[in-house]
């Protein structure tokens, strides 16, 4: 059984439709990079996947495990382990980080019907995690990517998904706004979260990023619709010729 | 922030129509006849004993309030008030009198179970019969002075306060045992002819607490009053007193909780703060009464006058209020900075849900030199509530060097609601520094959204973005009062989105 089946997946914004039929099958263990022109409808598949409100959903399936993900309130979709990178994470003055992060793990432990974790087995794994992804222990207290850098904001991201160890991760625009450094130091960290049991959906405009997440597979969209697919080696190819010759295939 | 968690279970439990704290307790209660004559005044005089002094002060009181009309400058809507159609007096029949708790009504005891309050536990067990040598001084111990309905019922930890010299009683008390104190601060901040409800208050006040601080002692415990509004159709007028006397500290608790009623109850409450040189007040109030039902009907309606002196030099009055409840909120804490170098504070929460309508703020008054106010108000309005911060910030032309910095946020929740910010300033001598913000935000569906990927639902995402909101005031509040002003303002904002 596939992790992730997307099935001839129509959705509307506003009247206007966005993904016209597309289809994707992620299995677990593997790593899938989409990319793509701007509003090829990149973002607006990941958004409906988490549940973001605001998209409708016209026609077509998505499958979470087998079970129908479209039935599942976007809270139920994070305790199932569904995890969503932000390409732009909002800052919550006032809430720290490390109370945030509590909340949230215990929250979706609650829902999976296991017990809270204690203060220090906590504590214990946070510490772990972002010493791996080199966020210093001050950067926890303040309040949720209040003030953060970009890089910040994104290995904040990345500290997430590995505490909350979803078995899907998709990642959306995760390079938009970092310089190379801030990049690598994600990336490794996104690198050290590849298991054969989690899978990850990687959305970027980019080739660059790929060459520090390298996909098993790469999809090209365009105009609501999966138009290629291939190897990591298609997304080289993207970058030398550009998306134009995707354009009429759509 | 592991209350978080709790709150929102509260808040799946209770309904704006299901009022956690709407019950009633079945005691005996003494009634004095509906409306409001001398006879009435000279009636509340005399059962409580009091001497002429206090009674002429009363029908002073009485006779001014006759010539004036109520104010409606704020900006909030009700029907108009029947003067004649309040009970002025009501008191719980004594037995005979109280020694220690175990002789308070269990009914009433048990209204404070349902609370939530551990008067028996904190009074108990800590104060009335600490055991010998298990007492922990790292604890911190709160004295209750409790009002139910008009009458103070019970009064603990006396001999502790006592042995530091603190005066710690109902003000009913204090008239016959201290008449020189109160004689001597009794409308000297909040005069008999201030306003409307104030003057009113003075007239007809039924009890409140007393505290008298001698100067040089930091008051060895949390001073704390909690009081329910309990008789049907009875106005409440409270008056409390504090005198922090020369180099003296003291803290003090409200909290305040009342059972559901349809009809309107009229609460006109007068606080009077009087900080002498040095010395040093912090008051705290959580405010939870009856909002009204999803309809907009009941509900408390709250006109409180409530004002600091600071009234020696480096003195300092700061005032922290969480308000969640009440159908009508008219309330004003302020400091008058007459002393050198004395410094104000207000810290306030105003939530408002449903119909609730909130006109609150203060006035930072600056006569003395280089006195100092701070203010950080945080209005929170959601459902279809109105939510207002009216704010005042003075400095007299001799109040050189005079500086204040204010800051109000504002958050709505939801497109039915409103959040006004009215701030007055003058300044009338050149050296003062008056620093004002104000900010109005909508709790945004972004951040909403990121916290529900994260696994909260729609309501532990709104408590969570709520509570960092508040972060700044719930840090002033006293440890107690904090876990359960967090509680509250989750438990104010059920049903507000979604």
């Amino acid at each position: 059984m596939a992790l992730l089946e997307v099935k001839d997946l129509k959705v509307r914004v506003e009247e206007r439709e966005i993904l016209h039929g597309l289809t994707l099958t992620v299995n677990e263990g593997e790593v899938h990079a989409i990319m793509g022109p701007n509003g090829s409808g990149k973002s607006t598949l990941s958004h409906v996947i988490a549940g973001k409100p605001g998209y409708e959903v016209t026609d077509g399936q998505i499958l979470f495990k087998g079970e129908d993900l479209l039935e599942m309130a976007p809270e139920e979709r994070a305790a199932k382990g569904v995890f969503l990178a932000f390409q732009y994470p909002v800052e919550i003055p006032g809430v720290a980080t490390m109370n945030f992060l509590r909340t949230a793990l215990n929250a979706q432990r609650k829902a999976r019907g296991e017990s809270e974790y204690s203060t220090p087995d906590f504590l214990k794994k946070v510490r772990e995690v972002s010493k791996s992804l080199n966020i210093p222990q001050d950067m926890l207290k303040r309040g949720v990517n209040v003030g953060f850098s970009g890089g910040e904001k994104k290995r904040n991201e990345v500290l997430q998904m590995a505490l909350f160890e979803p078995s899907l991760c998709i990642l959306d625009e995760m390079d938009s706004g970092l310089d190379i450094d801030a990049l690598r130091i994600a990336a490794d960290g996104v690198n050290a979260l590849r298991s054969p049991k989690r899978a990850m959906v990687v959305i970027t405009h980019y080739q660059r990023l790929l060459n520090y997440i390298v996909p098993d597979f790469v999809h090209v969209m365009s105009k609501g619709r999966v138009v290629k697919s291939g190897g990591k080696e298609l997304a080289l190819e993207l970058e030398e010729s550009g998306y134009t010759q995707f354009e009429d295939a759509a | 922030m592991p209350a978080v968690q709790e709150t929102v279970e509260r808040v799946k439990r209770i309904d704006v129509d299901q009022y956690r704290y709407g019950f009633e307790t079945l005691i005996d209660t003494e009634k004095a006849p509906k409306g409001l004559s001398e006879e009435i005044v000279k009636f509340i005089s005399q059962k409580k004993n009091e001497p002429d002094w206090m009674l002429q002060w009363r029908l002073e009181a009485y006779r001014r309030w006759l010539t004036m009309t109520e104010p409606t400058w704020a900006r909030v809507e009700y029907p108009k008030i029947d003067f004649q159609d309040i009970y002025y007096y009501a008191a719980p029949k004594p037995k005979k009198t109280v020694t220690s708790l175990d002789e308070i009504d269990p009914e009433i005891l048990k209204t404070y179970e349902k609370l939530g309050i551990p008067l028996r536990e904190v009074a108990m067990l800590e104060g009335v019969e600490p055991k010998p040598g298990e007492e922990d001084p790292a604890r911190r111990k709160i004295a209750v002075d409790a009002v139910f309905d008009s009458v103070s019922v019970a009064t603990t930890f006396k001999a502790e306060l006592k042995k530091a010299g603190v005066i710690f009683m109902p003000i009913s008390e204090a008239i016959r045992e201290h008449p020189e104190l109160v004689q001597k601060y009794l409308g000297s901040v909040v005069p008999t002819s201030d306003n409307f409800y104030a003057t009113l208050n003075s007239a007809v006040f039924s009890d409140g607490s007393f505290v008298y601080v001698p100067p040089g002692v930091r008051c060895p415990m949390e001073l704390s009053t909690y009081f329910r509004i309990n008789e049907r159709n009875t106005g409440q007028f409270e008056r409390t007193l504090i005198i922090a006397d020369k180099g003296s500290y003291v803290s003090y608790l409200e909290g305040c909780t009342a059972p559901q009623r349809d009809e309107n109850q009229l609460h006109a409450a007068v606080v009077e703060l009087v900080a002498l040189d040095d010395a040093e007040i912090k008051y705290s109030t959580v405010q939870n009464w009856y909002p009204g039902n999803s309809e907009g009907k009941g509900g408390i309606y709250n006109f409180v006058t409530k004002r600091g002196d600071c009234r020696g030099a480096n003195s300092k009055i700061s005032w922290t209020q969480v308000e969640t409840g009440s159908a009508i909120t008219w309330k004003y804490p302020s400091c008058i900075l007459r002393g050198d170098n004395s410094s104000g504070e207000f810290y306030s929460i105003a939530i408002s849900n449903g119909f609730q309508q909130v006109d609150s703020g203060t006035k930072m008054i600056h006569l003395g030199k280089n006195t100092s106010s701070r203010i950080i108000s945080k209005g929170i309005a959601a459902g279809k509530s109105q939510n207002t911060y009216r704010g005042l910030v003075t400095a007299h032309r001799k109040a050189t060097g005079a500086r204040n910095f204010t800051a109000c946020d504002s958050l709505l929740i939801g497109d039915k609601c409103g959040a006004h910010t009215v701030p007055y300033i003058e300044a009338k001598n050149s050296s003062a520094t008056f620093e004002h913000e104000a900010t109005t935000s909508k709790i945004s569906e972004d951040v909403l959204f990121y916290c529900i990927q994260r696994g909260l639902s729609q309501e532990e995402a709104v408590g969570l973005v709520v509570n960092g909101f508040v972060k700044d005031v719930l840090q002033q509040l006293p440890m107690e009062f904090a876990v359960e002003a967090q509680k509250l303002i989750s438990i104010s904002l059920e049903g507000s989105v979604g």
